[in-house]
């Protein structure tokens, strides 16, 4: 993105010049340099991540003790969600874009989550909060999968049991980033899961 | 309660219930056990809710164990609780794996009604008279009795350095 | 309890409300009453089942709710869980007892010291262990602490699904004071393992007590907010009160416990009933119901964490100095400072951290209060470093049979408020 520097001029002269341009009083040189101040040139893909990251909409979606510090990140005035635009929490997964897994996924969970993330649209991400979901934490035993992305592909992993509040802000901030970066492509590039879109057999053999 | 109070309720569960109802009387660390005849079990419950002269209204929870080494090996502990005295019972049982049957005690405590299921899903004892014995925890296609100790941990095998090379990795 | 709409004689609108001649004479809340609320016709034999799936905003937690509705009153309940059952039970028979207590933490994770203290009081009993006095009062200041955040959510979680979104914001603000003491004393905000077997792992530290008054005197001011906000609001009112209502022949023979017997007038609170742990010394009152209907179960939390504020004042006043944890070598690591000089707290402190100590076979169950009704815990020691059979008696698991006979004939509005009260949670009750 660039942007031209604005000279230092006096505030009432900028502001003069402002409304000289939206009444359309101003002409030639004139216009054009005010024109150039606002402007910001940018990619069409920067514009529409920049525009993405600061809009995630979680899915409200608590399992177990890290839905609780979720719920603390979302609605405790101390660590506040919204200061990333991130405080709309929709309950529909065709109207959120990011699935906060808070907690542990038990094998009688996983085909609803699973089911969960395929209702959700394109582009979507999915934070694995917590030990329990990115890697089973302490329970390694017959009712646990060991680990949400032996079933879900996994953006950002928030390790902590339960992780702090300002652990998963951390990890929301670094998957802003990588929004920034590379939306579409990310986890499929590095874990060579090119094809990997729609599921094999389509949607309803999940169901 | 104490242990002689717990020989007089033995003896008073013998009397009205029958003589090999009451196997033997625990009485460790405070706590005090009927250890019980499977088939009597209802029976036993009935008597120590009404008839008794101290009657022990309430029960708190039904829970099973699995004894492995000693036989029988599956136990199912009834906790049983009175208000008005403030004090505790408990009554057990113990089934084999090969007739793990018991008659159920829904129509006296309402409460069994999920605990029993769960020790059904958990240890494999069915009991009997029970309106809904379906699992309550597992998925109701699983296959085996998860909290029966020969039952295996389940999970995977941790990587370490020393095993990294033979365990397979999960894009293989 | 509020008066119910009565279907009035002249049943159609028109005389009671308003005409031309006499707009405003007729009072609002009588024009209402004209509607009645009798579904249609004798028997509407058109019954629906649907699904209030596991993902669901209003169930808290993971709880999947088979509801049959006949238009849109509720008339059975059938709760399938399991969704977030973990096997804690199971893994704990393959850790050594000291182990076992974080395992034990996560199970009804709003209550983590709760579990932690059934554990423990369950090996203590069998390790026929006495718990020096400082470790009990700690292990009560803990308690009610978490008594009060536990509520504090539940408050804040239930108004939001009741609609009171304010609730939330200012419950979890709350929280976060609790939260820190814990910090504080414990190093984490949650499931701490604060508590051992013998004792608390760590004496509290200096400024824990200042910053506890000050949270006492905060809550002290924010509770009657909360009342304010919510016991005067008709919306609030109408929704809770009269709704819910069970016998209390039902409860007690359902086994539900906690608040939500007290609901209904019934003093039953183990902590007043089978003291532990020191209670039996504070004076405090155990707030109970009338009616049983959720206004009820909402004022009796409401009152039950204004009486914790009450025992952690006098157990700030009155605590005994001490020893942390007991002076028992064989069950709590020694303090660090003596293993630089004592070869026998080296070795035992070698011992306990490899192998742990050894309990003697033998069974124990041991039963608190918590925040939710009864919690017990079944310990079944053979006579090796790791339990043989750990089960917790969890209050939400039994608690949740009476969700039915709560929901039955309500309106779905009102179930939602019923699932609201009850407090199930679902970690507890799958564990």
């Amino acid at each position: 993105m660039t942007r031209t520097k604005v000279e230092g001029d006096d505030l009432r002269v900028r502001q003069l010049k402002a409304q000289q341009l939206l009444r359309g009083e101003l002409e030639g040189e004139d216009l054009e340099r005010e024109v150039e101040q606002r402007l910001l040139f940018t990619k069409l893909e920067t514009a529409q991540n920049w525009a993405r990251k600061n809009a995630l909409f979680p899915l409200g979606f608590g399992l177990a003790c890290c839905a609780i510090e979720m719920i603390t990140v979302i609605a405790s005035p101390r660590n506040d969600l919204s200061r990333f635009g991130a405080e709309v929490i929709r309950f529909s997964p065709r109207q959120a874009d990011l699935l906060i897994l808070s907690g542990r996924v038990s094998i009688k969970m996983a085909p609803i989550i699973r089911r969960l993330y395929e209702q959700m649209l394109e582009p979507k991400w999915v934070i694995a909060m917590g030990a329990c979901s990115s890697s089973a934490g302490m329970f390694n035993n017959y009712a646990v999968v060991q680990g949400a992305d032996k079933f879900l592909p996994v953006d950002i992993y928030v390790p902590g049991c339960p992780p702090r509040p300002e652990a998963l802000i951390y990890g929301i901030m670094k998957l802003q980033d990588q929004i920034m970066g590379d939306p579409a492509m990310g986890w499929r590039e590095r874990y060579r899961a090119e094809g990997t879109e729609e599921p094999a057999g389509g949607v309803e053999e999940l169901a | 309660m104490d242990a002689t109070g717990l020989e007089l309720i033995a003896q008073r569960v013998r009397e009205s219930v029958g003589q090999d109802a009451v196997a033997d009387t625990i009485f460790y660390r405070g706590r005090a056990t009927l250890d019980v005849a499977p088939r009597s079990v209802h029976d036993v419950i009935a008597y120590l809710r009404d008839g008794d002269e101290e009657p022990w209204e309430r029960l708190m929870s039904v829970h099973g164990v699995d004894y492995l080494p000693e036989e029988p090996r599956l136990g199912v502990h009834y906790e049983l609780l009175s208000m008005e005295r403030a004090d505790r019972l408990n009554v057990r049982t113990r089934v084999t794996v090969d007739d793990p049957r018991l008659p159920t005690v829904v129509d006296l405590h309402a409460t069994a009604d999920f605990q029993e299921r769960e020790v059904f899903d958990m240890f494999g004892v069915v009991f009997e008279g029970h309106p809904d014995m379906r699992r309550i925890l597992m998925p109701e296609d699983y296959e085996g009795f998860p909290q029966r100790r020969d039952f295996p941990m389940g999970g995977e095998p941790v990587i370490y350095t020393f095993n990294e090379p033979k365990l397979p990795r999960w894009y293989d | 309890m509020t008066d119910e709409p009565a279907v009035t004689e002249s049943g159609s609108t028109g005389e009671r409300a308003g005409t031309m001649t006499e707009p405003l004479s007729v009072p609002y809340r009588e024009r209402e009453r004209s509607v009645t609320m009798e579904p249609m016709g004798e028997e509407h034999d058109e019954l629906l089942t649907i699904n209030i799936g596991p993902h669901h905003p209003a169930t808290h937690g993971v709880l999947r709710l088979l509801t049959t509705l006949e238009g849109e009153i509720v008339r059975d309940v059938k709760p399938i869980i399991g969704y977030v059952h973990t096997g804690i039970e199971k893994s704990c028979e393959d850790q050594q007892y000291w182990k076992v207590i974080p395992f034990v933490e996560r199970m009804d994770y709003l209550a983590y010291y709760f579990n932690a203290m059934a554990f423990c009081m369950a090996v203590e009993s069998l390790l026929d262990e006495e718990v020096p006095p400082r470790a009990q009062w700690l292990r009560v200041i803990h308690l009610e602490l978490n008594r009060i955040a536990s509520h504090l959510f539940w408050i804040a979680t239930g108004a939001l699904d009741i609609g009171a979104i304010t609730m939330l914001w200012w419950g979890c603000r709350d929280r976060d004071l609790a939260l820190d003491l814990f910090e504080m004393s414990g190093g984490q905000r949650f499931h701490t393992r604060y508590f051992q077997v013998g004792g608390v792992v760590e004496d509290i530290p200096p400024g824990f007590e200042e910053m506890t008054r000050g949270f006492i005197k905060t809550m002290r001011m924010r509770i009657p907010q909360y009342l304010n906000l919510l016991d005067r609001n008709e919306i609030w009112l109408q929704r809770t009160k009269g709704t819910g209502i069970v016998p209390v022949e039902t409860l007690l023979e359902l086994g539900v416990t906690g608040p939500l017997l007290r609901a209904t007038g019934h003093p039953w609170d183990l902590r007043k009933a089978m003291p532990h742990s020191g209670y039996e010394q504070f004076d405090f009152n155990v707030p109970v119901g009338t009616v049983g209907d959720n206004y009820d179960r909402f004022r009796v939390r409401v009152e039950e964490m204004l009486e914790s504020l009450k025992i952690i004042e006098q157990a700030l006043d009155g605590l005994p100095e001490g020893p942390y944890i007991t002076g028992n070598r064989k069950v709590a690591l020694p303090p660090r400072h003596e293993l630089a000089t004592s070869m026998e707290a080296l070795i035992h402190h070698f011992k306990l951290v490899t192998e742990g100590f050894r309990v003697p076979p033998g069974e124990a169950y041991v039963a608190i209060e918590s925040p939710r009704g009864e919690l017990g815990c079944y310990v079944l020691a053979d006579g090796s470093a790791k339990p043989a059979r750990v089960h917790m008696r969890d209050p939400s698991f039994v608690n949740l049979q009476a969700l039915p006979e709560m929901a039955r004939g309500h309106l779905l509005a009102d179930f939602i408020t019923c699932v609201a009260m009850l407090d199930p949670i679902l970690g507890g009750v799958d564990r």
